[in-house]
Order: structure tokens, then sequence, then C-alpha cells
């Protein structure tokens, strides 16, 4: 009788235990990325975290719970100037106002939540762009932060970070990666958790969802809220990284979201590995093809729509199809404890 | 006896000139078992869309154990206690049978998903479905869907449970365990509401039968005297019920 057996339950497999070690020495071996690169090596891979992260935030938002959203590059910007908001004109310190500017920002999204969530579908895309224009707007009215052509981090302030220049070049390259990993390691939670099973299933039924007692508006505003958090605080480092920011550039819907949105694509959008997948092919692309120009962009959009036509659900989605594998697993398996996994 | 547990108040709903649900009264008392049978296009599927919240009608209010729900949304009255089986299956296709349990058992039943686990086992357990947890609901054949679809219902914790078309396509045998698990269900104190065109396990499970005619009840009574009345003969020409 199943009331003698106690259910237990399990996300990782063998091979997922095995791809999560080696996946860890990785970071390790990153993560000693100061004591063996050299300062162009930390920038460009403080660049591709950035991007990684990025995408995995737009694959939560557009892949799971299916929200396409071609302006996140508002929340981007908003992390950016609100970081140096709050360390030019309050005299934060940089590090402290990072993770500030994305709980701002994640207060900011629930008004615009309530704004966008009225449009769906296209009408959802076109609406969260004209945000990201009204946001990249308002950052240009503010005369305090240089208006339309932007300001930099005073000298001060980044020597507040860490007194050398090295040590300041490691410090914020090891932000990166923790900011990187936080935010893979929080939507891995999150997609684990119940809310990730309401997701999947409004994915795949909405009204039956809603019949299981899901509040489905609830849902995505959730995941709309987290993904701004996320995003502004990637903002905030990438520009603190630059050191200058404008409106231009830190609302930039091609940097931010075009980018992204072809990053997450070709990796495989709706599974945790693509975009990490993705951001590689990209960088590869990128550091390959950079020196083409304008041909560079015309040849990424060659390879988006190459992948889109043979393998629509990205690299990793064939992956995860042939070989039935995955890093970071969200299913759940039963296991009875009479030692019979159920098949 | 006390109120009733799911009442219709002058339920009326119209798509176009169609007209699903004619100023419809119904009262569901707490513990009762009550069947529906009606041709295609009566308006049975409607009047469930209307008591789950995903069909808003057009006049007339729905009340659960006295309150006003006309208003709810279907998420809040499911987790009041309004489960709901879908006549063509909607089963969340990608994750596993077990997961489907687990997230209507989350939300529908707000548990504590730990706590959630030994009874979404035990639920797939009696529907037959517990050798299958594991494999994506994707893959079940209709049949198996047809039961994930009653499982994912109960383990929303209902008091009230609209099956919508169970027991289409059983064989004699699944029939009958059906009509056990049904009682063992009312035994445990939920009240249901079945929607059935497969008669006899209707009438075997049930207090109470309702026809329902072109979105009006014309029929309301004892199973075996309803069933054998003129105007369900007139209507159903040719079915004969052999409970």
């Amino acid at each position: 009788m199943s009331d003698s057996k106690r259910v237990r339950v399990v996300f990782e497999s063998r091979a997922s235990r095995i791809a999560l070690v080696l996946f860890a020495l990785g970071v390790i071996a990153l993560a000693a990325a100061p004591y063996w690169g050299g300062r162009d090596d930390l920038q460009l891979l403080a660049e591709i975290y950035a991007y990684a992260a990025l995408a995995s935030l737009w694959n939560l938002l557009a892949g799971y719970a299916g929200l396409v959203s071609v302006g996140q590059q508002a929340y981007v910007g908003l992390g950016a100037y609100l970081l140096f908001a709050l360390a030019i004109l309050l005299g934060l310190s940089p590090l402290w106002a990072l993770p500030l500017a994305g709980i701002i920002s994640g207060l900011v999204a629930m008004p615009v939540a309530g704004l966008v969530f009225r449009l769906r579908g296209h009408y959802f895309a076109i609406g969260t762009w004209i945000v990201a224009e009204v946001f990249r707007l308002a950052a240009s009215q503010v005369s305090l932060l240089g208006g339309g052509s932007g300001t930099s981090l005073p000298a001060s302030m980044i020597i507040a970070i860490a007194p050398s220049r090295a040590l300041r070049d490691a410090v914020e390259y090891w932000v990166a990666l923790a900011l990187a990993l936080t935010i893979l390691v929080a939507i891995v939670l999150l997609l684990r958790s119940r809310y990730g099973l309401a997701l999947k299933a409004i994915r795949d039924s909405e009204v039956a969802a809603r019949c299981s007692g899901i509040d489905v508006m609830r849902t995505k505003v959730l995941v709309y809220i987290v993904t701004a958090c996320g995003t502004a605080m990637v903002g905030a480092l990438i520009f603190l990284q630059r050191l200058r920011i404008s409106p231009d550039a830190a609302f930039s819907v091609n940097d931010w979201t075009a980018f992204v949105i072809f990053i997450t694509v070709i990796g495989g959008i709706g599974r945790i590995e693509g975009p990490i997948i993705g951001t590689i092919i990209f960088f590869v692309l990128r550091q390959t093809l950079a020196d083409l120009g304008t041909l560079y962009l015309m040849m990424l959009g060659l390879v988006a729509i190459a992948v889109m036509l043979t393998a629509p659900k990205g690299v990793w989605g064939l992956i995860a199809e042939r070989f039935g594998f995955s890093v970071f697993p969200l299913e759940r398996r039963v296991i009875l404890d009479d030692g019979t996994a159920r098949k | 006896m006390s109120m009733p547990i799911l009442a219709l108040e002058k339920i009326s709903k119209r798509f176009g000139a169609i007209v699903v649900a004619a100023s419809i009264d119904l009262a569901l008392d707490k513990g009762e078992a009550l069947g529906i049978i009606g041709p295609n296009g009566a308006g049975k599927t409607t009047l469930f869309g209307i008591v789950s919240g995903t069909v808003a009608p057009d006049s007339g209010r729905v009340l659960y154990e006295g309150s006003d729900i006309t208003r709810a949304s279907p998420a809040r009255r499911c987790a009041m206690g309004i489960g709901r089986s879908f006549q063509i299956p909607l089963p969340f296709t990608g994750m596993s049978v077990f997961e489907n349990l687990v997230v209507a058992s989350a939300f529908g039943a707000r548990r504590r998903e730990r706590e959630a686990y030994q009874s979404c086992m035990d639920i797939l357990e009696r529907c037959g479905l517990a050798e299958k947890a594991n494999r994506p609901a994707g893959s079940l054949t209709l049949l198996d869907r047809k039961r994930l679809e009653l499982a994912r219902a109960l383990a929303t914790d209902p008091a009230v449970l609209l099956l919508d078309e169970v027991a289409g396509g059983l064989t004699e045998y699944e029939c009958q365990a059906l009509v056990e698990l049904i009682r063992a269900l009312r035994r445990g104190g939920i009240s249901i509401i079945w929607i059935e065109h497969v008669v006899h396990a209707l009438v075997a499970s049930i207090d109470r039968l309702l026809v329902l005619h072109n979105g009006a009840f014309i029929a309301d009574g004892d199973p075996a005297t309803v069933i054998r009345s003129p105007q369900v003969a007139e209507i159903y020409l040719g079915i004969e019920a052999d409970a």
C-alpha cells in the first residue's frame, strides 16, 4: 500500500550531479581569474557574466513567464542611473549602492507593472519599449546627473571601492561573478519552487492553471518585479565598470535587449542553460567578427535566422532533447523509499 | 438542513443568439452528489464554467457557503474549495504527472510543497496513475489524461468537485473502479456535481439527477425516476439507462 511508503522527491540525477561538479570547478577557475588573467581578460569576462545574467533574466521573463518584453533596457538604465545618483548625490559607496539600486528598481517596477500588464502580447512588448524610452527621456532631464550628455563617477568614489587599480579591477570582477551566480541560483531556486511550477502550468494551460488555484496575474507580476530587480543590479554593475553614464548608452535597446534576445534565442529559450550557452556563442562571434563593422551585425542576424529555422529550441534545446540532460534540472522525480524509482 | 454549499440563483448566459443558461436555479447540499445529463450543446460545460469562474454569467448569482462569489476569480474559488476537471483534458504537459498534482495542491489547497507530496502520491494511487508519477504529462494517453484531470482536481482538496465526463472511454472494469472512487470521495464528505453521458455509472453514484436542455433544467429528482421520465426519452431518442 502507498501509505507504508514514504515519498521522497529529488531534482538531481547522477548526470546532473556530475555536470554540477564540473560547473563548480569552472566557477572556481573563473574566480581565480585575477591571478591568471590580465586586465583585458577580467573586463571581457565581467562583460560576459553581465550578458549571461541579463539573458538569464530575460529568459525567465519571456521563456518561463511568457512576458516578451523588449524594454528591459529600462531597468538596465534605471539601475545604472540609481547607482550614479546614490553615489554622486548621496555619497554612498558604489558597492552599497548596487543592491540598493536593485531594490529601488524592484519598487519602481510595481507601478510600471500596473501599467504594462494592461497590455497583452505584441502590445505588451511595445508598451515595455515605450516605458524604456520614457525612462531614457526622464534621465536626460536630470541636470544633476549631466542631463542628455551624461556624467562620470567622481575619482573619490572610484577610490572608495579599492585603493589600487589592480585591486579595484579584481573587486569589480568578483562582484560581477558573484552577481551573475547569485542571479543564476535565484532563478534556479525560483523555478524549482511552487512558483516555477505555476509558471509552467500557466504556459501549458492558463485556464487549467486558474482552476487549480493559481493567480496568473500575481505570478507574472512577481516574475516581472524580480526580473526588474536583477536586471537593474546588472545594469548598475555594467556602468560602475564603465565609470561613465549617458542616457543613450544606459537605455540602449540594441545593447541591452536586442543582443540579449539574440543570446537567449540561439542558446535556447525556456531552459536555464540556454542563455549561458548563448552568451558563449555570442562572445565567440563578437570577438572573431567584431573587426568587420556593420557586417558583423548582419552576420549575427543571419546566425539568428539560421538557428531559428534549423533549431527553434536553440543550441541547448538540441543537446537537451538528444541526451535528455540538464545541468540544473527543474523536474521533481518521485522516489518511494522501498527503493523503486517510479518511471 | 443548513444552507446549500453551492447555489446558483437565476443564472443566465447567452452566446450571441444561443441561450446556454436561461435563469437557472440550482442548489447542491453538503455531501450531496448530483448528476447532470443533457444533449450536446445544452449548456452543461458552460454551467461548470460559471461555477468555477472561467465564464462570467450575464446575470444571476453564484453562492458558495452562502457568500456571493459571482465576481471571484477562478483561482480564489479553487482555493475556497471548488475543484474542477475538464471535459477536454488540459494537463500541464511540460511537467510530470506528479508535478501536475503538486502545483494544484500547493496553490489550490494552499499546502506547503513538502506537505503536499504524500497526499499527491496517495491521490495518484487512488486514480491509478501512481506508476506514471514521473512521466511527462504530455506523454499520457487520452484515458490517462482524463484520470489526471480527476487526480489534479482532487489535489486541490475540494469541498465541491465538478466532474465533466470522466467516465467516457473506460472499460466496464475501470468504470466500476471509478464509481467506487466517487463513492469513497462522497464518504469523505465531498459534494459532487457530475456531468456524464455514461448514464449507468452516473446513476450508480448520485443522489439526484437533473436534465439540462436548451439552458434550463427540465427534470430534477431521483435518478431512476428521471431517467425513465417521458421528457428524457423525448430528448434522448433511443438512449436507455441500463443501470
